[in-house]
């Protein structure tokens, strides 16, 4: 069982929240070349390690965080604040 | 090779069962290959024996960073099928469906494929129009396919509940008759065997850490057993084809997540179908064992753990025993993850990487078992005219790129929606 640590909430249980995914992707501007669209919609760095990454505390205070988890042991590691929640 | 035989059966059972054969040697690395496969499961075995054995190509190395068949080929729940509505996809599992209906003659080895019908279970209404839709499109692509009513399900299979107040209301189920289970370990030793006869050396406890590449070829592998030349280079690793093509310097659309399965203890024969729903995403078969094997979603979180946590196992369970009140008294014995590699389509990656002589066969999402001997073959076929074989010219990596996803359920570029 996951605990994620909901920065409002404290640690709660995975069931309480919805995964959303690397939290590094950046929007493109909407006149970027082609193939920065295609980057973002569809390539990954996928990490076989640390990984900043979104979830939604759907069952709690409804809002997004960024949360850092080792995709090797699934451990949540300290935030290194290098990615922000986007709104 | 030896073949096996009912006389080599009897001689050895004669002897004690000591003069057997190794099944495969255990060869030291070579300092260069024509074709070095990467990953020592299902499909790098089968893309091996399919460059031996249909395209002359032997002088061949298979690199396995564990052991054979220890990856996903040996954690899947060993359902094959080809019940798909797109074409690219239809084509492709049928042409492997048909692949595994004569493997155990190809290999001389007893895969043990059991054609005894997968069952999708409707719900709803629209849960029928949708089966329906599958089902025409599957028949005229030439599958076999058929629509039971509920009464003839329930005939079929007694300790289904179907009666309508269950909690999931049975209405119907698209039944492909020829889908079944194949014996998943054999599948590896079987190619294994068959390869290794014709001149593949299989490296195992071998990772394969970089990729040698000037001015845009590859030209060889680094490994934990020294540098590896290479003519050509397939990966057949998913679960991790993010990280190894990651050597190469590629990235590609696909997130790499873990999916669990899980079986009861053994009982004495109780279902002989494979039983599926989508609507509450639970697929269940008997082991020929006679454990009760079943899966249903991902974790939905990026892992590369092979384990997953408690609350799909709690899904998967509860979805069980809405459908088969009566498994309520049988325990869990096992669960396990595997890792998938999540393409953005739902669909796989077969062909050329954009490095010259690199190719790879991955992406399967849920569904790579069933797609190994086909997989293999295409890969192979791939490997050998530098250039895709039609069953695989729509699985190509620029095809996300270009618009032209196949994407099976209509869902958009999610890699945890499939």
């Amino acid at each position: 069982m996951l605990l994620i640590p909901c920065p409002w909430c404290g640690p709660r249980s995975q069931i309480e929240f919805t995964y959303g995914g690397d939290a590094t992707l950046r929007r493109p501007a909407p006149d970027a070349p082609e193939a920065a669209w295609t980057d973002y919609v569809y390539l990954r760095d996928n990490p076989c390690g640390p990984l900043d990454e979104l979830w939604y505390h759907g069952a709690g205070c409804r809002s997004w965080f960024v949360v850092r988890r080792d995709t090797r042991t699934h451990e949540i590691l300290p935030p290194d604040g290098s990615a922000e929640a986007r709104p | 090779m030896k073949r096996y035989s009912i006389f080599s059966l009897v001689g050895n059972a004669l002897t004690g069962h000591v003069h057997w054969p190794r099944a495969w040697r255990s060869p030291e690395p070579k300092k260069h290959y024509d074709v070095v496969i990467i990953g020592g499961g299902g499909h790098g075995l089968a893309t091996a024996y399919y460059l031996a054995k249909e395209h002359g190509i032997r002088n061949v190395a298979v690199l396995e960073k564990g052991w054979l068949g220890g990856g996903n080929t040996g954690r899947n729940t060993t359902i094959v099928r080809s019940n798909y509505h797109f074409e690219p996809n239809a084509h492709f599992y049928e042409f492997s469906l048909k692949l595994w209906e004569s493997l155990s003659q190809t290999l001389d080895f007893n895969v043990m494929y059991s054609a005894r019908g997968v069952l999708n279970l409707v719900h709803s209404p629209a849960d029928i129009d949708a089966a329906m839709r599958r089902g025409n499109a599957m028949r005229l692509n030439g599958i076999d396919a058929a629509f039971l009513s509920r009464d003839e399900i329930a005939a079929r299979i007694p300790n289904l509940d179907c009666s309508p107040d269950a909690r999931f209301p049975i209405l119907g189920g698209l039944l492909q008759p020829r889908g079944g289970t194949v014996r998943h370990d054999a599948v590896a030793w079987g190619y294994a065997r068959a390869a290794d006869s014709l001149g593949v050396d299989i490296l195992q406890q071998c990772e394969v850490t970089g990729m040698r590449i000037e001015s845009g070829t590859v030209t060889g592998v680094r490994t934990t057993r020294g540098d590896i030349g290479a003519g050509k280079v397939g990966i057949a690793v998913a679960g991790h084809s993010g990280k190894v093509a990651e050597m190469a310097g590629i990235r590609l659309p696909i997130e790499s997540h873990v999916l669990q399965a899980m079986v009861s203890e053994p009982v004495k024969p109780v279902l002989d179908t494979v039983v599926t729903s989508g609507a509450v995403h639970f697929y269940v078969s008997q082991s020929d064992k006679g454990e009760l094997v079943m899966g249903g979603d991902l974790d939905f979180y990026n892992s590369y753990a092979q384990r997953g946590n408690l609350p799909r196992i709690e899904d998967v369970v509860s979805a069980c025993l809405a459908l088969f009140p009566s498994f309520g008294r049988l325990r869990l014995m096992r669960t396990w993850g595997g890792i998938m590699d999540m393409t953005m389509d739902g669909s796989p990656i077969i062909g050329k990487l954009p490095v010259e002589n690199l190719y790879m066969t991955g992406g399967w999402c849920y569904g790579g078992f069933k797609a190994t001997p086909a997989s293999g073959y295409v890969h192979a076929w791939t490997i050998a005219h530098d250039a895709p074989h039609p069953l695989n010219a729509a699985f190509t990596l620029e095809r996300f790129a270009e618009g032209r996803t196949i994407d099976e359920k209509g869902a958009g570029p999610y890699p945890w929606a499939h």
